[in-house]
């Protein structure tokens, strides 16, 4: 290859093409849009909980200046709209499926929790909107609310949905709860830990946006909205809700400011705008701001769980059993049931050899915001149960805690576990052994005792994680009820001057996809990165795709490219071998050039490209004119990044506060397209489980069920400040389940970090467990309860 | 923002008849407050009257032993100041800590203590100080002008113009930031001057800024950390929240006290 080539290619920190649009505010986010005769939407929510609506009376907000129309939820069950839908069915342990109580995009005559939307005000300017909607006069008779997850399914607790009794959507169960109780009955040791999954709230930095267009001519509809996942979007909008058939429905997502899962699902917001469109004759704009982002983007995380491990007299893990309540909120979000079961039960084998695993998880409903996928979605909570409960083993027992993962690691792939999963491929002591010489684990008795003669506790901590990514074989997901395929679409589009147009299913909103799946474009036809352009987000262009989320862009998105680029390959060779007058076999395609074996005859990409489109002299019955092939690719397994994160923190006593001083991360992530993109990735993963483990706490008040951490002033959010530096390594097992060898590193950082940090604050205090975020309060009440106790030991 | 008229007078006189005339106004300073608060529809007054475009009311003078700042200064004008730099370093310090530097270059003297938000940081160093604040009426005490909690003894129509921090001999603030919103969960301004010893305690009390007479009078015996490292301030009056409970708040202003006074020296 050419040293520019190389340079691109594959392995190498390309710069990311995106970001000089991004820092110089060339972006074209949805808020950037502005359309003639646009309207603007104001959502009037709900101050309650609970509670029924007796009666809307818009009169006198109808009249108010600048006002076009007012919409409630009897206007849109009148124009025969259907609910915001669930794609994902589980089954309960007795056989019945889950139940689903309403999701309507206005609410008809109760609303189940602050920032319910209520009505929709569409004015010409949001200041109208905003004015008009506090004219609205709505009687609520407010009813006691379901909030506290740890009470929900009392008997006497108010009810979120009539067809859920005592709140329970589901009673979920998975893996072999015969085997499991028989290893339990001979285990030499039994641990146990009860454990808090902290709510979160996700803050993307663009808040969610949508504009709703309808050309009255065509019929069509077209919604421009901040989304990971466009087709999916317009495939609910048109065969569940009922906005407008398929065909008659294009959904645009344009430059999108982050997501971590919040921008998945499909919510009332964008579907109202959309709808209402034709109803008013105009676009109708709305752009959400802070406040309601934090009552309304679904939020993420939010278990109550108790664990228990068995082992035997050497360490071996011989059985788990688990049983978890995992907060839905007050709605079914877009893939929420899967996120509690299927993407955390499943995981719950971590990287150990466990024979024996029962989980149990509740999936119930309170009168909180809907809980969805949040960067990581199940694994961050499967990874902090598998590595707490074997971090306080490793304390019970007294073996060293990296001893006692040694001791029971999977060695040999493929290794089913007995909650589905099938490892392909894993070193995980590999992991291990970089990171613990990365961070000196050897030198931290000395560091501690240092520490501690300035009055300081050092503790250390370290979590081995794995993950499923790469979502995910149609076929294993359909089985386990998911309402979609999971596999990616690609387009290659080869123009007559050479340069490439890939049209992708993924959707890029921060992951450097512009950048990273150029690069496999460029190095596999051998042309410069700059003529290759990579267009996603939009359903008129791209025929169809899944999205991007649990790290599925590289596995899946950049296998169906793959895909695609062996057949333009094989296609390019055929005309190759048509104008060089040779036989198909005999040609080779290296650095962007064709050659016939063992002649000088040669042909350039360009020049093959512009001949693929004047088709001079091709016999048409073998060779179509033009450059152009599709793929759809669909995944023969999960993905499996795995490695070991380890961190060490101190602690001021006085105040309670931690302090990272040290965070290693060594991951497995397969092949790396672009080490500079995949570190920025870990980096902001870790930022983010930093968040959840010390920060960030998402906290409705119990009886009301006023969000009580509404804004930044109660909601810590990671600042730089926060953050320790991040010292990365990579270990290396190739995937064997796609044709590019990627395992997928958008979630790994927050799914590894939280127990690394946990099991380094409670070593530091020693004490057996602190609830997340570990807060300066927090730490400071631990240790005034932790101080007598040892003093007294 | 609901709709409001917006005056923008250049002299203080005109700002004071403008107060007059108006049915509920509201006074503009840095608005690092008040922007938020009509953001948000939370205030409906019917004037607001910006006085950050009176000159007279921004300035930095040091005269004899104290330096006296106009209302209108902000944060960062008063941190970066040699005269604050020199006299009251402990001052200049706690200017450069409020809020961020955005905050900093738009937020005023008088606005905070005008304000009085039980975590701000200007009302410790006014009473740690033993500050005298001028307004357009009359002379207030630090002491006798925080009130309780966003409550302050100025009047309708009453401006502040400037206040006098006389120079200290020693003196120090330490915070300890609330972690989501960086304001002081526990600010302790400690100080040693002609006034004897003051420690003023902001971000914890649920009346806002307050003095503590027992350390005060421990530090007036024995200026050192070991003299309030065992004053405990009892829980009651103290605020408990999300972020930490009285008990906590009441311990951090101990912490928060030893450690001024070791940077005070």
């Amino acid at each position: 290859m050419s040293g520019a080539v190389t340079a691109e290619g594959i392995g190498q920190p390309v710069r990311r093409k995106e970001d000089f649009r991004f820092i110089t505010g060339n972006g074209h986010y949805t808020d950037d849009i502005a359309r003639a005769r646009q309207t603007w939407a104001y959502f009037l929510r709900s101050p309650h909980a609970h509670a029924r609506i007796k009666s809307i009376d818009t009169s006198v907000a109808e009249a108010a200046p600048g006002v076009v129309a007012i919409f409630t939820g009897r206007h849109v069950a009148d124009d025969g709209l259907g609910g915001l839908i669930c794609g994902w069915t589980v089954t309960s342990k007795d056989g019945t499926p889950m139940k689903v109580g309403p999701h309507p995009i206005l609410a008809l005559d109760t609303v189940r929790y602050v920032g319910d939307h209520v009505a929709m005000v569409v004015a010409e300017t949001l200041a109208d909107a905003r004015a008009a909607a506090e004219l609205i006069d709505v009687d609520y008779e407010a009813l006691p609310a379901a909030v506290a997850l740890s009470t929900c399914q009392d008997e006497k607790t108010a009810q979120v949905h009539a067809e859920a009794p005592r709140n329970t959507c589901f009673e979920w169960e998975l893996g072999n709860k015969a085997e499991t109780e028989a290893a339990f009955a001979k285990a030499d040791r039994v641990v146990k830990l009860d454990l808090t999954n902290n709510r979160l709230i996700p803050n993307a930095m663009e808040p969610r946006a949508a504009i709703g267009e309808y050309d009255k001519g065509s019929g069509i509809y077209t919604l421009h909205t901040t989304s990971q996942n466009p087709h999916v979007a317009r495939l609910v909008l048109s065969a569940f809700v009922g906005v407008a058939p398929e065909h008659k429905l294009r959904v645009v997502a344009p430059d999108v400011g982050g997501g971590f899962g919040s921008k998945i699902f499909i919510y009332a917001e964008e579907t109202a705008c959309v709808w209402a469109a034709a109803k008013v004759g105009r676009p109708i704009k709305w752009t959400g701001d802070r406040s309601e982002a934090f009552l309304s983007d679904a939020h993420g995380r939010d278990h109550l769980s108790h664990a228990e491990l068995a082992l035997d007299k050497d360490g071996k893990f011989l059985g788990l059993r688990v049983k978890t309540v995992a907060n839905l909120g007050a709605y079914l979000s877009t893939f929420s049931a899967s996120v509690p079961t299927y993407l955390y039960g499943t995981l719950l084998s971590g990287q150990y050899d466990l024979p024996a695993i029962y989980v149990e998880v509740d999936g119930v409903y309170t009168h909180t915001a809907p809980v969805d996928a949040y960067r990581g979605a199940g694994r961050p909570e499967a990874t902090y149960l598998v590595e707490r409960i074997v971090e306080t083993a490793a304390r019970e027992t007294g073996i060293d805690p990296a001893e006692l993962r040694r001791r029971n690691y999977i060695r040999t792939f493929p290794h089913q576990t007995p909650v589905i999963m099938n490892y392909d491929a894993g070193d995980y002591e590999a992991s291990l052994e970089a990171a613990m010489e990365a961070i000196d684990y050897k030198g931290f008795a000395a560091r501690k005792s240092e520490a501690a003669s300035r009055g300081k506790l050092r503790g250390i901590g370290m979590s081995s994680y794995i993950e499923a990514c790469g979502l995910a074989p149609s076929a294993a997901v359909g089985s386990l009820g998911a309402g979609v395929g999971l596999w990616e679409s690609a387009e290659v589009r080869v123009n007559p001057t050479g340069n490439i147009e890939v049209l992708t299913g993924s959707h890029s909103h921060g992951q450097g996809h512009e950048t990273t799946f150029a690069q496999l474009v460029a190095s596999r036809l051998g042309v410069p990165l700059d003529n290759v352009e990579i267009v996603h987000g939009d359903t008129d262009r791209v025929q169809f795709g899944m999205g991007t989320y649990g790290s599925r862009s590289g596995a899946v998105g950049m296998s169906a490219i793959v895909r695609a680029l062996d057949k333009i390959e094989a296609k390019a060779k055929k005309i190759a071998a048509h104008l060089m007058e040779a036989a198909v076999e005999d040609i080779v395609f290296e650095n962007g050039t064709f050659t016939v074996q063992g002649t000088d005859k040669s042909l350039a990409w360009a020049e093959l490209s512009l001949a693929a489109y004047t088709a001079h002299g091709f016999p048409s019955a073998d060779i179509e004119p033009g450059l152009k092939e599709g793929a759809f690719y669909d995944p023969t397994n999960f993905t499996f990044p795995a490695g070991c994160h380890i961190c060490e923190v101190e602690i001021d006593p006085d105040t309670g506060i931690t302090r990272i001083v040290k965070f290693v991360a060594v991951d497995d992530f397969g092949t790396v397209i672009n080490p500079m993109i995949v570190e920025g990735q870990v980096h902001g993963g870790i930022a983010q489980g930093i968040g959840q483990a010390l920060l960030e706490h998402g906290v409705y008040d119990p009886e009301s069920g006023q969000l009580v951490t509404g804004s930044y002033m109660d909601y810590c959010m990671p600042r730089a400040d926060d953050l320790p530096n991040f010292t990365l390594g990579f270990t290396k097992t190739v995937c064997p389940s796609n044709p590019l060898g990627m395992k997928g590193c958008g979630e790994a950082g927050a799914i590894a970090s939280p127990p690394a940090i946990i099991n380094a604050v409670t070593d530091a205090l020693g004490i057996r467990d602190i609830e997340m975020p570990a807060t300066p309060a927090r730490v400071w009440e631990a240790l005034q309860s932790a101080a007598p106790r040892a003093a007294a030991e | 923002m609901y709709q409001f008229n917006y005056e923008r007078p250049k002299t203080l006189a005109d700002a004071e008849s403008l107060l007059g005339k108006a049915d509920d106004p509201k006074i503009l300073a840095g608005g690092q407050t008040l922007i938020p608060t009509l953001k948000q529809r939370l205030a409906m007054p019917s004037d607001v009257i910006d006085i950050g475009g009176i000159k007279e009311l921004d300035f930095i003078r040091a005269e004899g032993d104290a330096v006296m700042i106009g209302a209108a200064t902000r944060h960062a004008t008063v941190s970066a100041s040699p005269d604050v730099q020199k006299h009251n370093p402990a001052l200049a310090a706690l200017a450069g800590g409020i809020g961020d530097p955005a905050v900093r270059h738009m937020g005023t003297l008088g606005g905070s203590i005008a304000n009085n938000d039980p975590a701000a940081d200007y009302p410790a160093a006014c009473l740690g100080l033993d500050a005298k604040i001028h307004t357009t009426k009359r002379l207030i005490e630090a002491d006798e002008f925080f009130t309780g909690m966003f409550e302050t003894a100025l009047q309708d129509g009453e401006i502040i113009k400037e206040v006098t921090f006389p120079h200290p001999e020693k003196a120090a603030y330490m915070k300890f930031r609330n972690p989501a919103s960086r304001y002081a969960m526990v600010g302790v301004f400690v100080s040693k001057g002609p006034w004897g010893v003051r420690v003023a305690v902001t971000g914890a009390g649920q009346n806002g800024v307050f003095r503590v007479a027992e350390m005060e009078e421990a530090l007036a015996k024995n200026w050192s950390p070991d003299a309030v490292a065992n004053i405990k301030l009892p829980a009651k009056g103290i605020n408990s929240d999300l972020h930490g409970s009285a008990e906590y708040r009441a311990h951090l202003v101990t912490v928060m006290a030893k450690r001024a006074v070791a940077a005070a020296g």
